[in-house]
């Protein structure tokens, strides 16, 4: 069984879906970066499936987008962290269901 | 001619064994290929491992006024026969309350990455393990998951010194990983290849016949190979930087709850860093299996490269021998306020080299870039306190 | 492209992911989202882009792993497992992979099998980044130093707080 494009977008789609299963059903701040983190990877993989898979490779527009998309998400999880590091120093906690202040 | 026989003699070894499986399927010749490769680079490293740790202590002793170990074998050369068996029949004690999974892989997960980045380094003519088009990228990003195993080992401990060595040994490797990289940038520059075989080649061939063409001839090649070896020094966590290990402080950091083989394979793998550190350096700024000298290319392209290895290792052992301990605060400030902007200074200066032609004004013309950053830096990161004149009263 | 090497990255890559996704403890969950990082790079040499899985290596576990593990590290209060566990994020996310393996199953166009390109050398993607793509790469950089210098605010230590208790 030659791997085909579908196969790798199936398997590009259940990593994305594990992200968001952990992004959504997890209370503490660090386990929704890492979903947010997979959900990432799994779109980068779709983007260099498909650059492979087309016949005029040679622009590299796959290739550019996902390595642009490396180093923002970098940076994201960065600022995420660091929030997430500011935020423990002044409520003592992490769990997300507790950060509701500005809630109506 | 006879010199080219005896530098390919391990290419052709290797054409000899694979000649044996001419009726083996098509994909069985390139796992064989690598098989091989990759059983030469371990008998080679770990015997030179071997080598060393005893080379070192006897280096070491010699240095302060003392023999070394003498007792086992002529010189003591068998040493590390005695502390394998000792490593090996020693019991190997787990914390109860460690974690026993990331107990157990730090260390596998440490001597697997600095294997790895030994693979990319061209050893002599043709005799790369592994040619990878971006090799230098491979190299670093093996390298910078050795920081992820460092964490698994101090944590996995449940110790607070082991912790707390790891965290010392990561900030550390954070911080000098920056100009250990962007110090490689001017090398990349100027020959426009990741490949370390491509880096070799463009620094073949003799400038006034007798000059060789290696770029730590260089200024901006000079002040880069320092600041490479001395951010080596740092990565591989030797003396002068050992405070994530330091004996007198925090017992062993990180490796403090491990025993026997285990500690045995931290210990192999400081020394495969060090040895992958200094081959990437020879490559890159010595110019690699290359012979300084025309008249001297009779000798093989291998043994240039472990006479230069050697070398750079002897310099690591005798730095050791020199030099106190630095804290861990100068540490970090050596790193973020001295050697990032010489390091980005080098990236300039190897700019100006390029464009100024290859030759003596673009030379003296770098050198004036990196002395008037290094003077600005020196002056500017200077905090020595300013004391009066001394003033002398004899007794009258 | 070999069925054997795409099955076995497959199955670790989803396996590390689950585990990374569920597990209790955070720790163990940090270093299973490194090991998924190795499979989706592995993915990447897999499809021939190899400089795109070294910097994938190189930056999500060299850099953002550490991060999140020192992180994990600085926000403990001896308590490091995760008290619950929200069922309906369960439910959402099977409903969404059914919908896109749905879409996926459904697009004629797409069961094709990879065609022989050239390879791409690092020093084509250099070429492209300084011409067709170099205010992207500016615009990363300014970003990159934004998020740099974001960071650094947001977790220094108030100077006239520090000065009070002294």
């Amino acid at each position: 069984m030659t791997p085909t494009l579908q196969l790798f977008l199936i398997v590009s789609a259940a990593l994305f879906c594990i992200g968001l299963l952990a992004a959504l059903s997890r209370r503490h701040a660090i386990f929704i970066l890492i979903g947010i983190e997979m959900m990432l990877a799994a779109a980068n993989l779709n983007f260099i499936a498909f650059w492979r898979f087309t016949p005029q490779a040679e622009q590299a527009t796959g290739v550019m987008v996902a390595i642009f998309s490396i180093a923002i998400a970098a940076a994201e999880a960065a600022v995420g962290l660091a929030m997430v590091i500011a935020i423990y120093r002044h409520y003592r906690t992490t769990n997300v269901d507790q950060l509701d202040q500005l809630k109506g | 001619m006879s010199g080219n026989v005896v530098d390919q003699v391990f290419i052709r070894i290797k054409e000899w064994l694979l000649s044996w499986l001419t009726g083996a399927p098509n994909w069985a010749v390139p796992i064989a290929s690598s098989l091989i490769n990759i059983a030469a680079l371990l008998g080679v490293f770990l015997s030179l491992f071997a080598l060393m740790s005893v080379l070192e202590r006897k280096i070491l002793g010699r240095m302060q006024n003392r023999y070394g170990p003498n007792r086992v074998g002529p010189f003591g050369l068998f040493q590390p026969i005695a502390d394998g068996i000792k490593m090996l029949i020693k019991e190997d004690v787990v914390p109860a309350r460690a974690d026993k999974i990331v107990h157990f892989l730090a260390p596998i997960l440490i001597a697997a990455t600095a294997i790895l980045a030994l693979g990319v380094i061209p050893y002599g003519r043709n005799m790369t393990p592994f040619s990878i088009d971006g090799g230098i990228l491979f190299f670093f990003a093996v390298g910078s998951t050795t920081e992820l195993a460092v964490f698994m080992a101090g944590w996995g401990s449940n110790n607070k010194f082991s912790m707390l060595g790891a965290m010392r040994a990561i900030a550390q490797m954070i911080s000098y990983e920056l100009p250990l990289i962007i110090t490689v940038l001017p090398v990349i520059m100027v020959v426009s290849s990741l490949t370390p075989d491509a880096i070799v080649a463009a620094q073949d061939g003799y400038v006034f016949g007798f000059v060789p063409r290696w770029f730590v001839l260089t200024p901006w090649g000079a002040a880069a190979f320092i600041l490479f070896f001395v951010s080596g020094l740092v990565e591989s966590n030797r003396t002068p930087f050992d405070v994530p290990e330091g004996e007198s402080e925090i017992v062993a950091g990180h490796m403090t709850e491990y025993s026997g083989f285990k500690y045995a394979t931290f210990f192999m793998a400081e020394y495969i860093g060090m040895f992958a550190i200094s081959g990437l350096a020879v490559t890159l700024f010595l110019g690699g299996w290359q012979a300084p000298l025309p008249f001297l290319e009779f000798v093989p392209s291998y043994l240039w490269f472990f006479a230069k290895l050697s070398a750079l290792l002897f310099v690591y052992i005798w730095i050791r021998g020199t030099l106190p301990r630095t804290r861990i605060d100068q540490i970090m400030n050596f790193a973020w306020k001295f050697m990032l902007p010489m390091a980005f200074t080098c990236v300039i200066a190897a700019a100006v080299w390029h464009y100024a032609g290859h030759g003596l004004p673009g030379w003296f013309a770098s050198f004036g870039v990196i002395a008037l950053v290094y003077f600005a830096l020196s002056t500017l990161l200077d905090t020595r306190k300013k004391f009066a004149p001394r003033t002398y009263r004899f007794a009258e | 492209m070999n069925s054997v090497a795409f099955i076995v990255i497959a199955i670790l890559t989803l396996a590390a992911a689950l585990a990374a996704a569920s597990l209790p403890k955070l720790i163990h969950a940090a270093l299973n989202f490194a090991v998924t990082f190795v499979g989706v790079a592995a993915f990447f040499f897999l499809l021939g882009a190899e400089f795109v899985g070294l910097v994938q290596v190189f930056v999500y576990i060299g850099a953002v792993a550490v991060l999140i593990v020192f992180t994990i590290l600085l926000t403990r209060r001896d308590v490091d497992k995760d008290r619950g566990f929200n069922w309906s994020g369960v439910v959402v996310a099977v409903a969404v992979f059914g919908g896109l393996v749905w879409a996926i199953l459904g697009t004629p166009s797409l069961p094709v099998v990879a065609p022989e390109i050239p390879a791409l050398p690092v020093k084509r993607i250099g070429e492209v980044l300084m011409t067709s793509y170099v205010w992207p790469l500016q615009c990363v950089g300014l970003l990159l130093t934004a998020a740099l210098i974001g960071a650094l605010i947001l977790v220094m230590e108030d100077r006239e707080e520090v000065k009070k208790v002294k």
